[in-house]
Order: structure tokens, then C-alpha cells, then sequence
């Protein structure tokens, strides 16, 4: 049988707020245990939550990026567990009227564009860390990060490979990075997956049972994590087994997933209105005037560099995968405005690459826009060749000569040889040295060409500029 | 000096007859004499009674003293007041010592009130008699045999056996004026959102109302001028112009229209209220006011309605209460599991166990519309009930209680009883709005008897005023059992 597999993803993007959500405390990352919990935080008898508009803000951005709409008046509702990080028992977050509901986010898989539908997109406090290590058999507990501000955004299940989902939630991380609203640092937890996974026979419409897949904290995670429970729903169902539907963990040592609960165990949260927080209103006035404050958003910009510049789809979608490379795209470009494609490839190829390499981001490069601009000016007014482009590139970005390319290039003699009548008398002299490989390629043998050319570039230490000579020594053989 | 009105104190400090050292430390002796019989505090601290009285003097010497500077006021144990035990009444929090001080706490401070001790209460404030609490119960200073009302017996009782001046309560569904009543005393819950709930330890969130209580309506007035205020770290808190509750203490009461809700005049009311009640209208009429007979058809739902969502909220509210932080814990557990389960099974008493379990079970999948939901609704159309009043009337009267107090144990194992003790108040709760008890005379066994009095939304100056011109022709206020 043909399977389908069906993905819903829901993320939890840690907010960039200065202060908690619903309390004063520093977000910080970092800081000693329990340093960053104020009495709210620790849940002290008395104590209230009091809404930080910051967060508030942030997730009408969201919404507003998305084509969402943003629910007037919403609700904060008590999701009441037992847990020792969650030191009221209960946490606030939002139920049945959420802030942001709808929306859509489009990915690309390979050369195919996907509309994925939002369902929602929620505020929530998070919990604290348990410690279960170095405490000799007992467990401690760090409330620096209980209440830091969380969106949860949850998508409808409208993926169906690990490939989108992946692509989904990369699309959505650059997203909220993009806008400033989540530092996206999947190490430190600011931006969390859960999957939920099901699978079906291909061309039924029946959803199959699902299983969710806990906190994934990386693409790879994620992908693999996918495919394992896919693998492992439709080896079942193959069976004649059935799925239950629970809540699993991801094992990466292990690359398998495994029960964490089922739906028999799971708790009841008891749900209701907080009566400690008043609805939440937002006037279309407060949604005008954070819209008004938004950047170009990656769609917008995707359409502009295949429209105005000429990139593929490809092209556009990876230069846009964060604002910082479309910004360092864009102040090159700016510097040679016909050669968008050469400026594309230089920061796909060359500059990311070396950053890779070294592990920093665009923001840290060591050659900025206006330096990496110079460098192609070179190349396309034809003083040096992209080959010696390159060597000109490893100097700037090991600081040599200030970066200064003409310097660079005169230093190392890179500059080409363009003169006509210095490359004809050089390919004079080759020809008449290689009476046998003329004739050869009189006589039909074009392979005879690339090695005059060979002939003409050694005798010139490459300097020759490769086009002219092409052309030249074309001129001179069916001339 | 004991039964002087807070007016009285104040000019006597004002005038140096007495300092607010004088003055604590003679409070401090009765408290020591009396207390043991009643049982009305649970934490005494002589040291940091005096150290305040201090600070008041230094105040009142500098002439940066307000009206109440160095006068005594007793805080129910509610309040998390900084460096206090604060137990709510509650083996649970038995050994919390407040790191912060609440936001009622602070204004009083900021005032120069003085602190003289943490009262007792019914156990996180569930009760109607003061027997839920783990210190043990109030006595009621008319009778010794009776309790004093509850939650805030203990506040009841020391302003009653002028064991202080003043004190605070808390008002979830009548936890102010219905000791106040039965200690024949005077005390006053303000519309939901004029006091802090900020560091008032929380039962029911959309009920809970702090409140002043103290022998007269116009020590209440001075009271709230203090206590009233917006605090923006309580997100129900109500931003409003501040106003003065004493200025129109003065005003006649010609022409005033007294609403009486018939549901509140049915059977259940006792021979000996009502016609103290009688007597009451009887005195307002000839002050000049005419009564109306008004009608409140759901408001006998009131109680089935608030023993839904008072437990729903408390069940969430009091999952705090864990054991992992600060508070009781249990001696010895097996694991994570089983340390909650002991914890909260020694921690809490009966009664709260019991709210704990149907606020939980009215939360529940599944019976969450049919309860939650349902009680909701029918709140909305208690408080429609009230605004259709208020067309053909200016203030509603009625009984506080349905009978004078009753005997310690006599209803400590019928909960049902218990709970139809607060029949007439929870209303006020249920919408919000202001509501006090006066005393208003003597009935069986000489126990005293409240009325209890229904302002609209934002109307305590009026309600005061009210009460106030009863109280300068009437004595029953000064009337004190010791």
C-alpha cells in the first residue's frame, strides 16, 4: 500500500522581550539559578500576573506577517498541572480565543512553492528547569525561565514529507527572526518543535490517529524524528496493528522515538478563564501602527529580486533565509546594479562558504558589502578573472592590505592582460611554436584549440583575459 | 481609650495627649490579657508593634502625620505583610514569612498605621464560623459559646473586644460583614477592583474583596481613604480619581429611596432579626428616608452559583500550595508523586480539601459547561437582577444573616448550613458590588444582629453616609461586650 504522511507542527518561539510576560524579571539567558525569579515568578502566596505589553506587540507582528487576523479581545486561560517548575500549578496561557488565528506561511521544497496554513498563534508564559544531574538522587529546580514570553504558533496538518515540515519550520524560524520577534537560538531552547504525525493510505481523506512528537530542538532533530515515527506508524499499520494515540520523545542518541504518555494518562488541565487577567483588547489603531513599523517581509522581498533583479526562485529564497544576508545582498548590489547574479553567487558561493567555515554569521564577516562590491566591480570591468577574483578574496578576508582590492590585485599582479595587441602578439608566438596543433585542428581536431589556449594562458601566468583570448586565437586560425 | 472612635484617637495623638507608642503599648497589654480567651490573633510581635508606634511618632512630631498616623490596626492573616509570619490560617503556611509586604500592607504603612498583629481566620479564608482554622477557633466576645463568624472572625472579634481599633478583612462571599454582624460591629466590602488584591493571599480571584471593619460607619470612611487606590501589579485593580469616604457623612437622608428585595425578607430569616430589621427601617423612615419593595428573582441561586465558581477558582489558585518551594512539607515521601499527595493531604484542613475537590470536579472535561459555564450565566443575570433594582430604588436593605450567631460545632458538620449563613452576602460578591453590616441591635441570647446594606457600583460614600446618619441616632455601635 501507498501511505501518506500528514504533519502539523507546533512552535514555540521564545519572545525577545526585555522583562517576563507576566512579571518584571530579566529573560536573560544564562544567569545563576534562580537569580531571574522575582516573587511573582516563584508563585509566593498573593502575588498577581500583570500582561507585558512587549510581548503583546510582538505577537500582533507575528500575526501581521502572516496575513493573520488579530482577535480583538482574547482570552488568558489557566492550564492547570502539577509539575515542581511550574510554581503556580498552573500555567497561563491561551485557550479557546487566542490573539492570532489563521494565516499562511509559503515554503519551498526543491523548485515547488507550498501554502501552509496556521491555525493559531498564542501567547504563553513558559516553565522552569528541573536539574535532575548533581544533586544526588534529588532534582533542583531553576525558575530563571519560568514566565519569559512564549508564541506558540501551531500549524494545520498540511505537510506531508519530513522535507516540508523541515522546510516549514526553517521558513518560519527566519520568519521570526526576520521581524525581530525571536532570537531563534535552538540551542538555548528559543525555538522549540513539537510535530504531531500521522499517516494514512494515499488518496483517503480519513486522518489517521496521531502522535506527538516533544520538543525538538533541531532541523535535523526534527526531520529525523519524522521520518523514524512515519516508519514506525506505517510498519504497525502494515501489521495489522493499530497506533494509540499519545505523546512521545525523540531519543537522538538513539534515533527512535518513544512513549512519553499516552492519551489514557494524560492530565485533564481543567482550563478555564485566568480571573486574575482582564481580556486582552487591542484597538485596530495599536494594529495600524505596528504594521506601519514592519520590514519588507521575505515574500515581498523574494518577489523584488526575481522582478527587479533577475534571480531565480532558488536564488531569491536563499538570499532571503535571513534578513541579515538580504541586507548584505542588497548594500552589494547597490555598488554594481547590472550584476545582481554575479553579487547572488559571490555571497551564496564564496562568502558563505568561508563563513561556514569559520562559524559566524554574515553580520561578523570580515569583507563588508561596499569591499565584496569592489571586488566584483574588478571582475566585471575585466581587470582580473574570477580566478583571480579568488585570491583577491582570501587577502581581503585575511585583512591584507586594508582590503583594498586594487592594491591587493596590483601586489599580487593579478591584473589581466586585455591589450589586443599584446595577447595577438603573444598568440603569434605561440602559434608559430605549435605548427603541429594547427594543423591538427585544421584538420578537424578541435581539441587542438584548448590546448593552444593552455599555450597562450601558461605563457601569460593566467593573466591573459580568457575571453579575448579565446576570441583572438579563433580570429587567427579560420582567418 | 479602648472604646474611643478612630476621630477620637487621632486627636488625641494629634494633640499629645498620647503617643502612638502610649497608645500601641496599651493595646499590646489587652491583646496579652484577652487574647487567650479568644483567640482572635495568631501572630503577636511586641517588637515590631513598638518599632512601627516609633516611626509614628516620629510623624506626628515632625507634623508629617496624616488622620490615622499612630493608631493601631489588626491585619487579617490574609495579608503578606514582610517579615510577618502570614499563615492564612493554614498548617500549610505554618512557617511563611513573608519576604514582601501586600499592597494594603503597604498603604497603611505609608499612613503610620501600626501594625498590632495578624488575626485569625478560617483556613485560606473558607468558612463562615472561624472553625476551619488551624489555630483554632475565635470565640465571640457576646458569648463565648458562639462563634464570631468567619473568615474574618478573629479581625470581628478584636474589634469587638476593642482589642484593637481597627482591622482589615477579606470579603469572598460575605467574610467582612457577616462577623461583623455577629460581633456587632461595623465593617464594609468595596466595589470588586477598589482595594489591592496584590499580596492578599487568593481564594477565589473574582470574588475576593479587601475591606476595612471597625466599630463605626465613619471609622470605615477614614479607613478607606487609606485603603482605596489603583496598583498597577493588580491587573483587576480600577484606576479612578481618588475620592474622600468621609465627605458626605453629613448629609440628610430626606427623600432617600431604601430598597427591600423581597427574596431577602423570605422564610429562613429568624423572629428576632427580622424584627430588629423592622427597627432599623423604622429609624431610617423617620430620618427622612421612604422604603420600596423591590424584587431580586435569582438572587436565591446566589449560593448553588457561588459554590461553583469560589471553589473552581480556589482549586487553581491553591495549587501553589506544593510543598517544592516554601510552606509545609511533608516529613517523609517516596517520590515527586507522593510528596504532593502527603503534602497536601497534611497541609490543608477539611474544608479546603473539600472546595479543592468540587472546584476541581466542576473544571473537569465534561462538566465544565454544565458548571462552570452554567454558573457564569447565571451570575450575569444576579448582577441584571441588581441594575433593574437600582431603577426604582438608591441603596437595598436587608438582613446580613439570617439568624444571630450560632454555637461553636453546632454546624461544623453540616456544611450545607454553613454555607446558607452567607446567603445574603455572596451576592455582592457574585456582582461586585459594595456591600457592609452595622450593627443594628440584640436577638436571642443577646447575640447581636446586622443590617446589611447594598450601595450601586462605586456608591460607598453614599452607603457610608447611610450608615452614618443611622449611627448618630442610634448607640447600638457603642455597645461593647467587655
Amino acid at each position: 500500500m501507498q501511505w501518506e504522511i500528514v504533519i502539523g507542527l507546533e512552535v514555540h518561539a521564545q519572545l525577545s522581550t526585555r522583562s517576563k510576560i507576566f512579571s518584571g524579571a530579566s529573560t536573560a539567558y544564562g544567569a545563576p539559578p534562580n537569580t531571574q525569579a522575582c516573587v511573582v515568578d516563584l508563585a509566593l502566596p498573593g502575588v498577581l500576573p500583570v500582561l507585558n505589553k512587549g510581548a503583546v506587540e510582538q505577537a500582533i507582528k507575528f500575526g501581521l506577517s502572516v496575513d493573520a487576523r488579530i482577535n480583538s479581545s482574547s482570552i488568558f486561560a489557566r492550564k492547570n498541572y502539577f509539575y515542581p517548575d511550574l510554581p503556580k500549578g498552573y500555567q497561563i496561557s491561551q485557550y479557546e480565543l487566542p490573539v492570532v488565528q489563521g494565516g499562511n506561511i509559503q515554503i519551498q521544497v526543491g523548485k515547488v512553492e507550498k501554502n501552509i496554513r496556521l491555525t493559531r498563534a498564542h501567547l504563553e508564559e513558559d516553565a522552569g528547569k528541573s536539574l535532575h544531574e548533581d544533586f544526588h538522587g534529588m532534582s533542583g529546580i531553576d525558575l530563571n525561565r519560568a514566565g519569559t514570553p512564549l508564541l506558540e504558533i501551531v500549524s494545520e496538518p498540511d505537510m506531508h514529507s519530513s522535507e516540508e515540515a523541515v522546510a516549514y519550520a526553517k521558513t518560519l524560524h527566519a520568519l521570526v527572526r526576520w521581524i525581530g520577534i525571536c532570537d531563534g537560538n535552538m540551542q538555548e531552547g528559543s525555538f522549540r518543535c513539537d510535530a504531531n504525525v500521522s499517516v494514512r493510505p494515499r488518496g483517503t481523506e480519513k486522518f489517521g490517529t496521531r502522535c506527538e512528537i516533544k520538543n525538538l530542538n533541531s532541523f535535523r532533530f526534527l526531520e529525523k524524528a519524522i521520518d523514524y515515527e512515519a516508519r514506525r506508524q506505517i510498519e504497525i499499520l502494515e501489521d495489522g496493528g493499530i497506533i494509540r494515540q499519545e505523546t512521545r520523545l525523540y531519543d537522538a542518541n538513539k534515533d527512535e522515538t518513544r512513549t512519553m504518555r499516552t492519551k489514557e494518562d494524560a492530565n485533564d488541565y481543567r482550563y478555564f478563564p485566568d480571573p486574575d487577567l482582564l481580556p486582552l483588547e487591542i484597538t485596530q489603531s495599536w494594529i495600524d501602527q505596528l504594521k506601519e513599523a514592519l520590514p519588507e517581509l521575505p515574500p515581498a522581498r523574494r518577489r523584488r529580486y526575481v522582478n527587479e533583479f533577475g534571480l531565480s526562485a532558488y536564488d531569491a529564497n536563499v538570499l532571503t533565509n535571513s534578513r541579515e544576508v538580504a541586507d548584505y545582498f542588497e548594500n552589494t548590489v547597490k555598488h554594481l546594479p547590472t550584476q545582481a547574479k554575479l553579487c547572488a553567487n559571490w555571497i551564496m558561493g564564496e562568502i558563505s562558504g568561508q563563513l561556514n567555515k569559520e562559524g559566524i554569521e554574515i553580520t561578523d564577516c570580515p569583507i563588508s558589502p561596499a569591499q565584496l562590491g569592489a571586488l566584483l566591480t574588478r571582475i566585471s570591468d575585466g581587470t582580473i578573472s574570477g580566478k583571480a577574483a579568488k585570491s583577491v578574496f582570501e587577502s581581503m578576508w585575511n585583512g591584507e592590505l586594508d582590503k583594498n582590492v586594487d592594491a591587493i590585485i596590483e601586489a599580487k599582479g593579478l591584473k589581466q592582460i586585455s591589450d589586443d595587441s599584446a595577447i595577438e602578439k603573444l598568440v603569434d608566438e605561440v602559434l608559430a611554436a605549435n605548427a603541429q596543433q594547427v594543423s591538427d585542428y585544421r584538420n578537424g581536431k578541435e581539441k587542438a584549440f584548448n590546448s593552444l589556449i593552455g599555450q597562450v594562458m601558461k605563457a601569460t601566468q593566467g593573466k591573459a583575459n580568457p575571453a579575448q583570448v579565446n576570441a583572438i586565437l579563433k580570429k587567427k586560425l579560420t582567418g | 481609650m479602648f472604646n474611643d472612635s478612630l476621630k477620637q484617637l487621632s486627636s488625641q495623638l494629634a494633640e499629645k495627649k498620647i503617643s502612638s507608642t502610649e497608645l500601641t503599648t496599651e493595646f499590646l497589654k489587652r491583646i496579652r490579657e484577652l487574647n487567650p480567651k479568644y483567640n482572635a490573633f495568631i501572630t503577636v510581635n511586641e517588637e515590631k508593634s513598638l518599632a512601627q508606634a516609633q516611626v509614628a511618632d516620629k510623624m506626628l512630631a515632625s507634623g508629617r502625620a496624616g488622620p490615622l498616623t499612630g493608631i493601631p490596626i489588626a491585619q487579617k492573616d490574609i495579608f503578606c505583610a514582610k517579615g510577618w509570619l502570614t499563615t492564612c490560617g493554614s498548617k500549610m503556611l505554618s512557617n511563611f514569612v513573608s519576604p514582601y509586604d501586600a499592597g494594603v500592607i503597604e498603604r497603611f504603612d505609608q499612613a503610620g498605621m501600626v501594625n498590632i498583629g495578624k488575626t485569625n481566620m478560617d483556613e485560606f479564608a473558607m468558612g463562615s464560623s472561624n472553625e476551619t482554622s488551624f489555630y483554632g477557633p475565635v470565640k465571640n466576645p457576646w458569648d463565648i459559646l458562639a462563634v464570631p463568624g468567619g473568615s474574618s472572625g478573629g479581625a470581628a472579634c478584636a474589634v469587638a473586644a476593642r482589642l484593637t481599633p481597627a482591622a482589615t478583612g477579606t470579603d469572598t462571599g460575605g467574610s467582612i460583614r457577616q462577623p461583623a454582624a455577629l460581633c456587632g460591629i461595623s465593617g464594609i466590602k468595596p466595589t470588586y477592583g477598589l482595594v489591592s488584591r496584590y499580596g492578599m493571599i487568593a481564594f477565589a480571584s473574582s470574588l475576593d474583596q479587601g475591606g476595612p471593619m471597625a466599630k463605626s460607619a465613619e471609622d470605615l470612611a477614614l479607613l478607606l481613604n487609606v485603603m482605596v487606590g489603583f496598583d498597577p501589579r493588580d491587573s483587576t485593580s480600577l484606576q479612578r480619581d481618588t475620592e474622600g469616604y468621609t465627605r458626605d457623612l453629613q448629609k440628610p437622608l430626606a427623600g432617600l429611596r431604601i430598597g427591600l428585595p423581597k427574596e431577602y425578607f423570605a422564610k429562613g430569616m429568624s423572629k428576632d432579626v427580622e424584627s430588629a430589621i423592622e427597627k432599623a427601617l423604622d429609624e431610617y423612615r423617620k430620618l427622612g428616608a421612604e422604603t420600596v419593595d423591590v424584587s431580586l428573582p435569582n438572587a436565591p441561586l446566589s449560593i448553588p452559583v457561588y459554590y461553583v465558581l469560589a471553589p473552581a477558582e480556589a482549586s487553581s489558585n491553591l495549587s501553589r500550595f506544593d510543598g517544592v518551594r516554601y510552606g509545609y512539607r511533608a516529613k517523609s515521601y517516596n517520590d515527586l508523586g507522593d510528596m504532593y499527595r502527603k503534602t497536601r493531604a497534611e497541609g490543608f484542613g477539611t474544608e479546603v480539601k473539600r472546595r479543592i475537590l468540587i472546584g476541581t470536579y466542576v473544571l473537569s472535561h465534561g462538566y465544565y459547561d454544565a458548571y462552570y459555564i452554567k454558573a457564569q450565566k447565571v451570575r450575569r443575570l444576579i448582577a441584571q437582577d441588581f441594575t433593574e433594582a437600582y431603577r426604582q430604588c438608591d441603596i437595598l436593605m436587608g438582613p446580613t444573616t439570617p439568624t444571630v450567631a450560632f454555637n461553636l460545632g453546632e454546624k461544623s458538620n453540616d456544611p450545607i448550613q454553613m454555607y446558607l449563613s452567607d446567603i445574603y452576602t455572596s451576592a455582592a460578591n457574585l456582582t461586585g458590588l459594595p456591600a457592609m453590616s452595622i450593627p443594628v441591635g440584640f436577638g436571642d441570647k443577646n447575640r447581636p444582629i446586622g443590617l446589611h446594606i447594598i450601595g450601586n457600583y462605586f456608591m460607598e460614600a453614599q452607603m457610608l453616609n447611610v450608615a452614618h446618619q443611622y449611627q448618630q441616632v442610634t448607640d447600638w455601635h457603642l455597645k461593647s461586650p467587655v
